[in-house]
């Protein structure tokens, strides 16, 4: 079959906020983007960020980037990179003062400055009092942020190529990448889109456990193509979980309903959180409230015919702090568990939010790998930004309104340095004639498939696996048990039958697809998170239940080729300043 | 058939909440809607996430009035 060939400068795969903001640097740089999109550019899941971004302007409270970088070197439980830690807390004010020329209608102080508030895990003098740093757009960032970005991007001539779906990475044999393999869903048809550099902004693959808070589409494409091309997955043991989603659904219940007053009850009608938290109880921090969570279901005192959720209590409230003060929780409990949190308890269970792990890049977006003897060697033409992307900052737990400062900074740094790169890359190298071989002969694969798994029961297993398996809190025999599971589950994903065999807007084909992105990010989950004996972070096991720096204070590498683990220490040298030496980290 | 495939697709968002709602109704509802009911639906997909999840809580009046009933079919579900 012959295939369509397409040249670009640069080929991005992915729209959210990490992919529109590398996009624009090269655009306005003169070079010829295409940005590929599953959905329309303004809908990625980047939208879904209310909280803000994190950046030390100092306009409400005192603040510098120095503050900003022990508590991201903190919250991250010390896995964190300290270089790329410094560079972006040094960067964050310039991002933002740039996005506010691009017109992003951030809040104001009545001064005109630029509005922040505060945020979890935000210190001033090293630890000190709560610091004040998030910039935000009222209640929806994401949102705006997105739309800014788009406009820009639409003025700059970026192509956008939407409702696209990136397959696979073309590599030549010395493994520089020269293109992606793509799908047009509107015509069925796959393309070989070549280019002088490739950037992988996918967002994360939340969408592997049972209880998500993700939205359908964040289903890893990027590291499933990183990980066929034998690219490693950085950290993926490190997934945070918010204590409280709805249970069946993932929508998230905001703290803010605890904080007026609402508690978690066990299917004894037991408060539990007196038990693992007599201070703080309910309004304990997130890790811990969710672990308790975890314990009560293992225990036995879930609630419901499966015993597997807790209940948030709120109707002991007046109804009309409910309605004034916690505006939208009632649509969303009706809406998706049914129950009116006015006469009735909100089932809820910890739900899977963000990935820490990812595609292993440096600080200027280029994907580095362990090569020869060097441990971070960076693969030509090839860089990733955003969820997807490991630099690592967030290390073994994020803090809130990091995640965004993150997709502008290393979206920017990404944008520059391929500039720099292409400097002395000026024409496209050849594409191998085997190209596009793989990614037909999956496609192939799929339609020929005979007697074959169905692919949403496939998904609904692995999810259910990894939640039941790799959740919040781990233990050493369910994680063996779930490393057995999710491998076969991968074998089922690669024989996965669809009915619908028509080239033209077939979704099932898609999904199939998604699924098999979801398996590699699902089984590099599991093998990492059952080799890492120790807790750190969002990292929580029963056998191993601290933090161990003598052994532990390394990356994890899987390669998804012969399912094979290997280390790589972490940067703990700062650009500038001394290094933070990993501490208790209590709050 | 490839019409309910493509407007599953665009049903595809960036909020969880409205991948829930919106799969919920074309489920239940699409195949039985009328041409201009299809029409409505159109225009309200094509809004950003934001605004159409504000719409469908409420916390946000409809501009267009002729949208109203197949809101409150997105409301009530």
């Amino acid at each position: 079959m012959a295939i369509t060939k397409r040249k670009f400068d640069v080929v991005i795969v992915g729209a959210g906020g990490a992919g529109m903001r590398a996009a624009l640097q090269l655009s306005e740089a003169g070079f010829k983007v295409t940005v590929l999109s599953k959905v329309f550019p303004t809908r990625s899941h980047t939208v879904a960020a209310q909280g803000g971004i994190a950046a030390s302007l100092g306009n409400v409270t005192e603040d510098n980037w120095h503050w900003h970088m022990y508590d991201t070197v903190k919250g991250s439980d010390y896995l964190g990179d300290q270089d790329a830690i410094e560079f972006m807390c040094r960067q964050a004010s310039e991002v933002v003062y740039e996005l506010e020329h691009f017109g992003m209608p951030f809040d104001r102080l009545e001064n005109g400055k630029i509005y922040q508030r505060p945020f979890g895990g935000q210190s001033q003098n090293f630890g000190g009092a709560q610091a004040t740093r998030s910039c935000a757009a009222a209640d929806r960032t994401g949102h705006a942020l997105l739309h800014t970005l788009y406009q820009r991007n639409v003025r700059a001539n970026t192509q956008f190529f939407i409702e696209w779906m990136g397959l696979d990475l073309i590599r030549d044999e010395q493994g520089a990448v020269l293109g992606v393999t793509a799908l047009e869903m509107e015509t069925g048809e796959v393309m070989a889109l070549q280019a002088r550099a490739v950037l992988l902004a996918t967002g994360g693959g939340g969408r592997v456990f049972q209880a998500s808070t993700n939205a359908f589409i964040n289903t890893g494409d990027g590291l499933g193509m990183a990980a066929r091309s034998g690219i490693p997955l950085e950290d993926m043991e490190f997934w945070q979980f918010h204590p409280t989603g709805v249970y069946g659904a993932g929508v998230l219940i905001s703290e803010a309903v605890r904080g007026e007053g609402g508690y978690l009850l066990n299917k004894d009608g037991e408060r539990f959180m007196e038990r693992y938290a007599p201070n703080a109880r309910d309004l304990a921090s997130r890790d811990v409230v969710s672990r308790a969570l975890t314990m009560e279901i293992k225990e036995g005192r879930g609630c419901g015919n499966n015993a597997d959720h807790l209940m948030l209590k709120l109707n002991h409230l007046d109804a009309n702090i409910i309605n004034m003060r916690l505006p939208g929780i009632r649509e969303i409990a009706i809406k998706f568990a049914q129950v009116d949190p006015i006469k009735e308890p909100i089932p809820v269970v910890p739900t899977a939010h963000y990935m820490m792990g990812g595609i292993p890049t440096n600080l200027y977006g280029q994907v580095v790998v362990p090569y020869k003897t060097g441990p971070e060697e960076v693969v030509q033409g090839l860089y990733a930004v955003g969820e997807c992307a490991c630099i690592s900052v967030h290390g073994a737990n994020r803090l809130g309104t990091n995640s965004l400062l993150d997709i502008l900074v290393f979206g920017r740094a990404a944008g520059s340095q391929i500039i720099e790169d292409l400097k002395k890359i000026s024409h496209h190298k050849q594409l191998p004639t085997s190209a596009t071989d793989k990614s037909l002969a999956r496609l192939a694969r799929l339609d020929s498939q005979k007697d074959g798994e169905s692919v949403a029961q496939v998904a609904d297993v692995l999810r259910k696996t990894m939640q039941a398996h790799c959740g919040v809190f781990r233990f050493a025999d369910m994680l063996k048990e779930g490393v057995t599971k999710i491998s076969k589950l991968v074998e089922q994903a690669d024989h996965t039958e669809i009915r619908d065999k028509s080239r033209v807007f077939n979704t099932a084909r898609v999904e199939a697809l998604e699924l098999t992105n979801l398996a590699e990010v699902a089984l590099a989950t599991m093998v990492s998170a059952e080799a890492r004996k120790e807790s750190r972070g969002a990292h929580a096991r029963d056998d191993f239940s601290i933090r161990d720096d003598d052994k532990w204070l390394k990356h994890t590498l899987y390669f998804s080729e012969g399912r094979r683990l290997d280390y790589k220490p972490v940067r703990l040298k700062p650009l500038t300043v001394e290094s933070f030496p990993p501490k208790a980290r209590t709050y | 058939m490839k019409e309910l495939d493509r407007v599953r697709w665009r049903c595809r968002r960036g909020m969880l909440e409205l991948d829930i709602v919106l799969q919920r109704f074309v489920d239940k509802h699409y195949t039985q809607l009328n041409e201009t009911e299809l029409q409505q639906f159109d225009t309200l997909l094509n809004l950003p996430d934001n605004d159409l999840w504000d719409m469908i809580t409420a916390k946000k009046e409809m501009g267009d009035i002729k949208l109203q009933p197949m809101l409150r079919l997105l409301q009530i579900d």
